[in-house]
């Protein structure tokens, strides 16, 4: 028999659509518009879900985002969901649910022993059993309690959806389409200003969906619907259902997440599931509700146990009656609402239970009605089979039913106001914290600021929206407030019923009780922020939203103080649990590094090179010359051809900034440790840059080619870092310089061609008109040429490989072109291209300092650069690398090192010791760099740091490595291993 | 967090990278105790807690460096303005 606890007639689904769903295995019927919950409680599954330390059975306490409860695995595989609130999970056909913190089933866990074991659980249980020994931590104590305490299971493989990121603009943002909602939307609407309206739900309305009232002379959903219908037709005005505000933060900046596909199996096609927006409002209203308080009494968590609220939700707005014999226990008039409700659903109450001893309202019928009198506990395990109760004679009663309403007055939704540091305020008239001091550009509308009545909140949201507008500028009309039916309201909250019996819990979620937070306060965990992380109360993933207030009115019992002493913490973003995948957008993956692909990308994949990454570019490593040939042979291979024959490679990536202006010499000179101002037109230097602080933070060539027209080149990945320097030193230190500079790392294909050779393969290209012999373009010249008849270029004679070479560039859509056309001309040659491997190896080779040597804790010195380091004027970081620590000789500084036996693979980070030292931090005399196998030497060399190094040449020292687990003995010797006289590159 | 660009506008901090305390002087070099007023040109802070000028770069947008006043206590912005002199006078 299907859905025995639905009703045949009313509430808000469609029942011309059935839907079928699983819950732990088993196949159950609902209808569009029913929330898992309901659905569930359609089909009469009350028990839903075991506690988190306890493994208490539960059911289901709420009909919203606040269910500390109802918790259980949505989907399956990739799309498994943990922790998903049944009360929020829009129902779907084929919807897939399973209950958590359970084994081996639901109805049988094995865990429930903890509950026998619960004086060992009891607050500060964590820090009082597992402090030490100290290695127990991370071997046995962290997976026992994980095991035992843990929440959901993640989903396994990776998320098969896709997420995405928006940003919203308006003059008014409302939060929340209740009553309060809806009217200030509505007032601010029809000004004509640019309003969003969000609501967490799928239909606007709020507690007008759940509650039978009378607005004007419409039914609560119908005005809803009016309502609605006349926002959706204002051009102005947008309305986001799904839609959370999680986050309130500064500057009028609302975070909010959008749950676009999360009420269907899966997302369609080009469809995200979630959606995260950046909404900027000039103004906002908060109009988040309210949440009814529980009662805090014996066995006060058996399923069945609901808020009052909630079953009215379930009655009027789903046509589910959640239990069919309720006990009401209530505190406020409102559970007399909740007991109309049942009957006309044909349910029965069983009895209504005030705690006020002085109420004056009536109850219906003849149900009996006890005043003065409280639940002392719950009997039944896994469904409530009745309540004990103890009348205001103090006569005892067992009172057969198989529901609990509880009504308890309402705690304002304020969360959001704490966003930003606000703090609430208790206030005695309406027994709630009320919003502090809030964030700016709020202001707080309805239940929210403990206006409970649906009049005076229909009124204040009316107010509100219309005279925010007015302040933006707007005019609102026509604004009345209608007419609502009668309500009772009066209510004299109840915290505890102190003589309970069982266990009394205050946060269902984390499963803190009375006791427990009794225990913090003898403890002397007083303050409410030390009782909080004490005992934990309010710290699951429903921050104790139908907690906290409980809490601390019983920890102010306790110690003796009012609730305006006692205060409260405060609530942080997000409002309800935002995924991860949510806040990354589409920034995953390639979305979050995307790749940088050189001109000549395509030309290198037909020659089969193989790529490396190089920050967000991808560069080839090497060519191999058949599909079997190591990255080393191949490299040994392009090394040995350019530095006999010639070779070319693709160094596009390096940053080029273009600089224009009379005074970039004297700026240069400042930020270069080099004079450049002296640089004649159609010449090249190599520049150092330090930061102010003394150490080295790029190197690089920088070409005069007119005037006041130069061109600087930096590292790959220094590239960002540089041009942000250059402007703060010229937007900031030193603006009267007239200078200008940009970018064109992208505008330029460029590449080196090196080698005894290099300079027949170029003549081959350059337009004859332009002289390039070792006479007229030699060894660190530059100029604007053209070649391939008259496509201009810029030709640099510079060298990385310590061969003779050339960098040549072109505008980058030649780029392609120009590697083919080198590639051509070198073939009489013997031409090779060669990738990032050789090009490494060369300098090595060479003793050049690249990204591993300039790693920013080396200054010039260290890198034995000292003497590019101009002594004639001030560069920054000029006064602060020449301190006497950082001149102390004791300094390691750069040097070669050799391996005694050259097959010895040396590797970069490892360490050197003095033969017989024992590695300890005193006995550290630096470490390896950069390694590389050497064709030419044939034997592996490394650069790196050693302390006095530059003594100690010819010297041999160990490099070890604790990392790989090697030790080799090394000679010290001169960073330039290949032609040190620098003969070849000169040609 | 939103920062106003004299330049761009109002717009979101993703935008821009944060520096430090603006309003520091660079050391002259030729100073006999410049390696001293270095040492606290580069090091030396006042961290203030309230009303703050600090430099930013709007890093994704104009690229102009940019001192900006804000409380730290409150995160409020008051203003913001050209580090360069130069700039803010072409601006106007
Ligand atoms: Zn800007």
């Amino acid at each position: 028999m299907s859905q025995l606890h639905r009703l045949s007639s009313g509430g808000l689904i469609d029942r011309a659509k059935p839907l079928s769903f699983k819950f732990d295995g088993k196949t159950y019927q609902g209808f569009a518009g029913d929330t898992l919950a309901s659905a569930l409680l359609a089909n009469d599954v009350q028990l839903v879900a075991r506690s988190f330390k306890y493994h208490r059975p539960r059911g289901i306490l709420t009909a919203g985002s606040e269910e500390p409860n109802a918790l259980v695995e949505l989907r399956q595989g990739a799309r498994r969901e943990p922790n998903v609130r049944a009360t929020t999970a829009e129902l779907y056909d084929g919807l897939i649910a399973q209950s958590q913190n359970r084994w081996p089933s639901l109805y049988f866990d094995f865990g429930a022993v903890n509950s026998l074991l619960s004086p060992f659980f009891a607050a500060g249980f964590y820090y009082k059993t597992f402090m030490w020994p100290t290695a127990f931590w991370e071997k046995v104590y962290e997976p026992l309690i994980r095991r035992a305490a843990g929440l959901g299971k993640p989903p396994v493989g990776d998320d098969p959806d896709t997420y995405e990121k928006a940003f919203a603009h308006c003059d008014l943002l409302v939060i929340g389409a209740g009553p309060a909602g809806l009217a200030a939307a509505l007032a601010a609407g029809r000004s004509g200003a640019r309003v969003i309206l969000a609501d967490e739900g799928p239909m606007l309305g709020g507690r007008l969906l759940s509650d039978r009232r009378i607005i004007g002379n419409q039914s609560g959903p119908d005005w809803v619907k009016a309502t609605e219908a006349e926002l959706a037709s204002l051009p102005n005005v947008r309305i986001m259902p799904r839609t959370t505000i999680f986050g309130i933060y500064d500057h009028g900046v609302y975070g909010a997440l959008e749950r676009v596909n999360d009420h269907v199996a899966t997302p369609p096609a080009h469809e995200p599931r979630q959606r995260a927006y950046r909404i900027y409002a000039k103004r906002a209203v908060l109009a988040a509700g309210a949440i009814e308080r529980p009662h805090v009494f014996g066995n006060n968590d058996r399923p069945g146990v609901m808020l009052g609220l909630a079953m009215r939700s379930y009655i009027n707005r789903y046509a589910v009656v959640p239990t069919k014999r309720v006990a009401i226990f209530t505190s406020s008039d409102e559970g007399y609402a909740t007991a109309h409700d049942l009957i006309a659903a044909g349910a029965s109450v069983q009895a209504i239970i005030d705690t006020r001893a002085d109420a004056t309202i009536s109850a219906p019928n003849d149900i009996p009605h006890f005043k003065g009198a409280r639940i002392l506990r719950v009997l039944g395990n896994k469904q409530v089979q009745g309540v004990e109760i103890e009348l205001k004679d103090g006569a005892i009663r067992i009172l057969d039913c198989d529901g609990v309403a509880m009504s308890n007055g309402w705690n304002p939704a304020v969360h959001l106001t704490c966003h930003l540091g606000g703090r609430p305020v208790w206030d005695d008239k309406t027994n709630a914290f009320l919003p502090g001091n809030v964030p700016a550009g709020l202001s707080v509308a309805g239940a929210a600021q403990g206006h409970f009545g649906l009049k005076e909140t229909l009124a204040d949201g009316l107010r509100l929206g219309a005279s925010i507008v007015d302040e933006l500028g707007f005019k609102a009309s026509g604004i009345t407030t209608p007419d609502t039916d009668p309500e009772s309201l009066a209510h004299t909250p109840l915290w505890r019923v102190k003589t309970s019996k069982g266990k009394c819990f205050v946060d269902f979620q984390h499963d803190v009780t009375d006791t427990d937070i009794e225990l913090a306060n003898r403890e002397g965990f007083r303050s409410v922020e030390h009782m909080k992380r004490y005992t934990t109360l309010g710290m699951a993933t429903d921050q104790g939203k139908t907690a906290n207030i409980s809490g601390l009115a019983i920890l102010g019992e306790a110690s003796g103080r009012k609730m305006a002493e006692v205060g409260t913490t405060i609530f942080r973003p997000p409002y309800t649990p935002v995924a991860l995948g949510a806040l990354a957008g589409h920034h995953v993956h390639k979305g979050f590094r995307p790749t940088r692909l050189t001109p000549s990308h395509q030309w290198a994949e037909e020659q089969g090179a193989v790529f490396m990454e190089t920050g967000l570019w991808l560069r080839a490593q090497y060519f191999p010359k058949t599909k079997n040939e190591s990255w080393l042979d191949a490299m040994i291979r392009e090394v040995e051809i350019t530095r006999s024959k010639v070779g070319v490679c693709d160094v596009s990536t390096l940053g080029k900034i273009n600089l224009q202006g009379k005074d970039v010499g004297t700026f240069l000179d400042r930020v270069y440790t080099g004079t450049f101002s002296t640089l004649p037109v159609g010449k090249v230097r190599y520049g150092l840059m330090m930061r102010e602080d003394g150490f080295v933070q790029d190197d690089g060539t920088t070409s005069r080619l007119s005037d006041n027209h130069w061109l600087m080149t930096t590292t790959t990945a220094g590239a960002g870092k540089v041009m942000a320097h250059l402007e703060f030193c010229h937007q900031v230190l030193w603006p009267e310089l007239d200078i200008a500079f940009t970018s064109v790392t992208e505008q330029w294909a460029q590449y080196s061609i090196a080698g005894p050779h290099s300079r027949d393969v170029l003549i081959k290209l350059v337009d004859p008109q332009h002289g390039i012999s070792n006479e007229a373009f030699p060894y660190m010249a530059c100029g604007a040429i053209t070649i391939c008849n008259g496509i201009p270029a810029r030709l640099f004679r510079i060298s990385f490989s310590g061969e003779m070479a050339y960098e040549i560039g072109v505008s980058n859509r030649y780029g392609d072109a120009l590697i083919r056309a080198i590639m051509d001309a070198g073939k009489e040659f013997g031409i090779t291209p060669y990738g990032l491997e050789a090009l490494s190896t060369m300098r090595i080779e060479k003793g050049h300092v690249a990204g591993s040597e300039l790693n920013g804790q080396t200054t010039p010195r260290d890198l034995g650069l000292i003497k590019i380091v101009s002594q004639k004027k001030d560069c920054i970081g000029k006064h602060m690398s020449e301190r006497p620590a950082m001149l102390a000789p004791d300094r390691p500084i750069l040097v070669g090192l050799k391996p005694k036996n050259p097959k010895s693979k040396l590797t970069g980070g490892a360490h050197f010791l003095d033969k017989g030292a024992k590695p300890s931090l005193e006995n550290d005399l630096g470490h390896m760099m950069s390694v590389a196998y050497s064709p030419m030497l044939k034997s592996w060399i490394g650069l790196g740091i050693v302390k006095r190094g530059r003594e100690r040449i010819g010297e041999t020292i160990r490099a070890v490595d604790f990392v790989r687990g090697t030790e080799f003995e090394v000679e010290i010797c001169d960073p330039v291993f290949f032609d040190p006289e620098g003969v070849r590159i000169r040609g | 967090m939103r920062i106003p660009c004299p330049f761009c506008g109002p717009r979101d901090s993703q935008e821009f990278s944060f520096l430090g305390q603006a309003g520091l002087k660079r050391p002259d070099p030729n100073a006999p105790d410049a390696q001293m007023q270095f040492h606290d040109y580069v090091h030396i802070r006042d961290n203030k807690a309230g009303v703050t000028q600090e430099l930013w770069l709007h890093a994704n947008g104009c690229r102009s460096w940019i001192v900006v006043t804000r409380n730290t206590l409150t995160h409020e912005i008051t203003g913001s303005e050209f580090a360069s002199p130069q700039v803010k006078e072409a601006a106007q």
